[in-house]
């Protein structure tokens, strides 16, 4: 936006007679706005965004922008840091550039594998621009040695090659870094093993590389680990180590016999490394605690698992005995509780019929014993007649009622009156409680 | 949002692509490293994948494989299911699940029954975990193309999504293992698919995105001021899309079927849907060639049947399909309170946009100038289909790196709304005989704002007058004299359907002075030399204004104050 727009048409002249204090005059104000949403996206946005949230005015904005740039490309250009160079290196002749270490050539040895093209270019223009032919005639030094820019040269194309960059990283061996020959525990195993495992780790076709972890790792990401490196897809490749190929037409058979020995000795270098990639795992396998460790953790789970069962299978046994014997012991004491009921129940009956028998028979006695009413001898019908009255009424009231008029008859005694006036009390009373008809008894009236 | 510095990635390995997730079709794209945006092809190689899912026998299929489960395997099929995220089952408009697998209602949300395992009793399945199946799929193309774990991505939905329609894709893509940085408006992505290119160049400029799908068609007007993007208004049409131009491919393959045959394909379901792929085939075919073929095996009763179709046939017999294509677009620009002389850009977006005819039908609406951007009107086009995704993968490449939080606070309404200027604010240019008024910032920039521009200087030099004013467009209409055939006359010919109207009205855009705002004075400008105007308007409405001679130090400089 900073960009500034072209418009082509020219401006008016001053009039006459305009006059504004420092050349700017207030004329009028701007209309009110309308609030509308912005749609969040795109750079522009982002940096309305940023001016909006840090409250920042555009040069301000432009300003802390630029800055933040020029930080960037200062820290890139002091990423790498030019390393010291042997002067034994120097001294190589670029004929047998196969035996060079192509990184320690450009200066990138801290790197190896890791640098980018983007490195390996800047650091090749560093070493061209120390090391060119040129330049050193310009020093006077003209010694006419440009050996080590030709080695420049080569380090660089092989290493811009991607084909060819695997072929020698496959073989760097200063880029190997050695397992550790002894068992190690704690920190100590995972300090010394993962560097291993990293350097390893850039053979894979498979990218990222699991790393190993440290001793709070899950067993997940343990087993995934290993299981990884078990089923390892390497790109390693020995073709760096061939023998050279003579180019020569005359003797093919002698080319066949180098290229098909060649192809052995890759062959064998694959399997050999293979072999020992597999055995590097198997050592730090065997030394890693925490396979231990998520063992004895398995176990101790199954036997907590197990005891856990014995114990319930335990507790359920309990409860239903426990259960079993409340159940008998209720039914028990039910029983003995019925059978007291009914003995009770007896008793109290019996009771209550040598009661009745009892106060029947005083009924019976107590007109017996006023002689049934007569002045003397009483005569058969008023004897008949009597019994008949006392039977009726016997059969007419309950036992509660029976032992009240025995008692009545009782207190009445041998008073012939008062035996009367007590038994057709009762008759009257039946009469009004409409269990005797009126006239039915024929003596207590 | 957040500066360089302070941005570092919130995971060491976040990898983020942009997905267009259609009711019909989706995409995926990614910045390549050369800065490009790239659609990324599926497995099969499909860009446009359609956003169906199949099941056979507890195997999923996907895209275009499960598009052709359509005919066999209808009732496990699931399609269209976009529209149903996060909505309620009364809300819905199912129709066009109508020959896939039927939405359904489960505790208030939608749900499809499919048998989606080997077992023989269904199983109910929410749209949601559709939807993450789906993402999922679609995440897994994206990674195995990339060879690196895609793990987030910026989303385009439709300007009507909800609340909870949003919240309820965020869910279903985190499911899917997908870490949603931003949902995006579609529009505003296509928009930002042709400003992202590394040839365009930052301009204000008011777009029509028309967005032309397979079973709904979306409308909006964006104000682009400065590289910022505003929504206007939008249109939607529910039911308008490439199946209602299908189904006039299909009703004209079916006349004339039925006069050979006398049966109805259309009556039988697997014979409709046959027929529905085919002509939908067919129907994308005429986009690119003006004639194309129809050949479908055992149509009906085991007939086969083969024939062709022309694009000028397709076009008089899809002519109101296609008015009412060009009558959202107007309807529209009217919401938005505009004219069609304010349009600069028309862009056309979605699968239906390749179809030639709304090009030239649409070009007919705006005047000359204005630019519209379709595979048959202009060359430089993108691909329609793929706009979405690429606006969405240059949003998501430019906020990779940034931490939740920090999107989230750059997408609070604290920063979303701002005011936009009413009115245009400009220099008028006054002379003796009249006065022209130049825009410099347009209506609907969103403030604040800051604009540079040069004008000339008068030829002589001297002193010269800047005058800053606020302006306002006026739509001149002339009648010309019935016999006036100047060449003049078609500059701004606005032709409207009626060729062969004897009185054309000339429609052109006047600006007027509306409201002076200050003055400037600049003494002594040399003769040939440029003035450099700069405006800078702050969100209270405050002006500043700095007027220099190009070249000079020195410069002229004020102030008015905000009313706000």
């Amino acid at each position: 936006m900073a960009a500034a727009q072209v418009v082509d048409i020219s401006l008016p002249n001053l009039p006459q007679g305009w006059a504004g204090e420092k050349d700017f005059k207030i004329v009028g104000a701007l209309s009110s706005a309308t609030k509308r949403t912005v749609e969040p996206v795109g750079p522009h946005f982002l940096a309305h965004a940023r001016r909006s949230r840090h409250n920042r005015t555009f040069s301000e904005d432009e300003r802390l922008q630029a800055q933040n740039n020029v930080k960037k490309t200062e820290t890139e250009e002091d990423d790498d840091i030019s390393e010291d160079e042997d002067p034994m290196m120097l001294a190589r002749e670029a004929k047998d550039w196969k035996g060079q270490d192509h990184y320690a050539v450009l200066g990138l040895k801290k790197y190896r594998w890791r640098a980018t093209p983007e490195q390996i270019k800047r650091a090749h223009r560093k070493k061209v621009l120390r090391h060119h032919p040129d330049k050193k005639a310009a020093q006077g030094k003209s010694d006419e040695n440009d050996s080590f820019f030709k080695c420049i040269q080569k380090a660089t194309d092989l290493l811009l090659d991607p084909t060819r960059r695997r072929q020698f990283d496959s073989v760097d061996e200063n880029a190997d870094v050695e397992a550790p020959t002894k068992k190690l525990t704690g920190s100590k195993f995972y300090k010394a093993w993962n560097p291993v495992f990293v350097a390893e780790g850039r053979f894979s076709n498979k990218q990222p590389v699991p790393t190993l972890g440290d001793e709070n790792s899950t067993q997940e990401h343990v087993e995934t680990f290993y299981n990884f490196w078990y089923n390892f897809d390497s790109w390693r490749t020995f073709e760096y180590l061939d023998e050279d190929v003579p180019d020569d037409g005359e003797s093919r058979d002698q080319k066949r016999h180098v290229e098909k020995k060649n192809a052995n000795a890759r062959r064998k270098r694959k399997t050999e490394d293979t072999v020992r990639l597999r055995e590097l795992v198997d050592e730090c396998l065997a030394s890693d605690e925490r396979i231990k460790k998520f063992r004895q953790q398995a176990r101790a789970g199954k036997d907590a698992k197990r005891l856990a069962k014995e114990e319930e299978i335990r507790r359920l046994k309990e409860e239903k005995e426990k259960a079993k014997a409340a159940e008998e012991q209720r039914k028990k004491d039910a029983e003995e509780a019925a059978k007291a009921d009914r003995e009770k129940a007896k008793k109290a009956k019996e009771a209550a019929k040598n009661a009745s028998k009892k106060n029947k028979r005083i009924l019976k006695g107590s007109v017996k014993d006023v002689n049934y009413f007569a002045a003397g001898e009483p005569t058969a019908a008023d004897i008949d007649g009597v019994l008949t009255d006392v039977d009726l009424i016997m059969g007419k009231i309950d036992v509660d009622e029976l032992a009240a008029l025995a008692e009545k008859l009782t207190i009445a005694g041998t008073d012939s009156a008062a035996v009367k006036t007590a038994w057709s009390g009762e008759a009257q009373r039946l009469v009004d409680a409409g269990k005797l008809k009126a006239g039915e008894a024929k003596v207590f009236v | 949002m957040g500066d360089a510095a302070n941005s570092a990635p919130a995971e060491a390995e976040r990898f983020a692509i942009g997905i267009s997730f259609g009711n019909s079709c989706s995409s995926i794209a990614r910045i390549s490293p050369e800065g490009k945006a790239e659609v990324i092809a599926n497995e099969e190689g499909d860009r446009q994948i359609p956003s169906i899912l199949s099941y056979i026998e507890g195997e999923e299929y996907h895209g275009t494989q499960a598009k052709a489960q359509l005919v066999r395997n209808s009732g496990n099929t699931v399609a269209y299911f976009r529209d149903f995220i996060g909505k309620e089952f009364k809300s819905i408009d199912p129709t066009p699940c109508h020959q896939s697998a039927h939405p359904q209602q489960k505790d208030s949300t939608v749900a499809f029954t499919i048998r989606d395992t080997e077992s023989e009793t269904p199983n109910t399945v929410t749209v949601s975990e559709i939807t993450t199946r789906h993402l999922q799929r679609l995440r897994r193309s994206a990674s195995d193309y990339l060879g690196k774990d895609v793990n987030a991505a910026v989303v385009t939905i439709p300007t009507d999504f909800t609340d909870a329609q949003r919240e309820a894709l965020v869910g279903s893509a985190k499911a899917a293992g997908i870490d949603v940085l931003q949902l995006i408006h579609e529009p505003v992505a296509a928009v930002m698919a042709y400003d992202a290119r590394p040839e365009a160049t930052v301009t204000d400029k008011l777009v029509v995105v028309a967005d032309f799908g397979g079973t709904r068609s979306d409308v909006a007007v964006v104000a682009c001021r400065g590289g910022m993007y505003t929504i206007l208004a939008t249109a939607h049409d529910y039911e308008l899309g490439g199946a209602s131009l299908d189904q006039i491919v299909i009703d004209h393959f079916a006349k004339e079927f039925m006069k050979k045959h006398k049966t109805d394909p259309r009556e039988n379901a697997r014979g409709l849907a046959k027929l529905k792929l085919e002509c939908e085939a067919t129907r994308k075919a005429l986009s690119l060639s003006s004639n194309a073929q129809l050949s479908i095996e055992s149509l009906v009763d085991g007939v086969d049947y083969g024939s062709t179709i022309n694009r000028t046939r397709f076009e008089l017999l899809a002519g109101k399909v296609f008015s009412q294509f060009t009558g959202l677009i107007q309807q529209v620009v009217k919401k938005a309170e505009l004219d069609v002389l304010d349009i600069d850009e028309v862009i056309f977006s979605g699968g239906v946009s390749h179809t030639p005819k709304l090009a030239t039908l649409t070009s007919n609406i705006f005047p000359e100038k204005t630019k519209i951007l379709a595979p048959a009107a202009s060359v430089t086009a993108v691909n329609p289909s793929e706009l979405s995704a690429r606006g969405a993968a240059f949003q998501a490449s430019l906020i990779q790196e940034f931490e939740h939080e920090d999107i989230e606070q750059s997408i609070h309404p604290m920063v979303t709304v701002a005011p936009h200027l009413t009115k245009a604010i400009g220099v008028e240019f006054t002379s003796q005989t009249d006065s022209t008024f130049q825009p410099l910032l347009g209506a609907e920039t969103a403030l604040p704002a800051r604009r540079i521009a040069q004008y000339f200087a008068p030829k002589e030099g001297g002193d010269v007058l800047v005058r800053v004013c606020e302006g306002a467009r006026d739509i001149k209409v002339t009648k010309p004299e019935p016999k006036a055939k100047e060449p003049a006359q078609d500059e701004d010919d606005s032709d409207f359907d009626s060729e062969d109207e004897e009185e054309e009205e000339i429609r052109e855009i006047v600006w007027k002075t509306e409201n002076p705002v200050a003055e400037l004075a600049v003494k002594g400008v040399k003769a040939g030399s440029k003035i450099e105007v700069m405006v800078h308007v702050n969100a209270d409405l405050g002006l500043q204004i700095a007027v220099r001679e190009v070249g000079a130090q020195n410069a002229v400089r004020g102030a008015v104050n905000g009313s706000a």
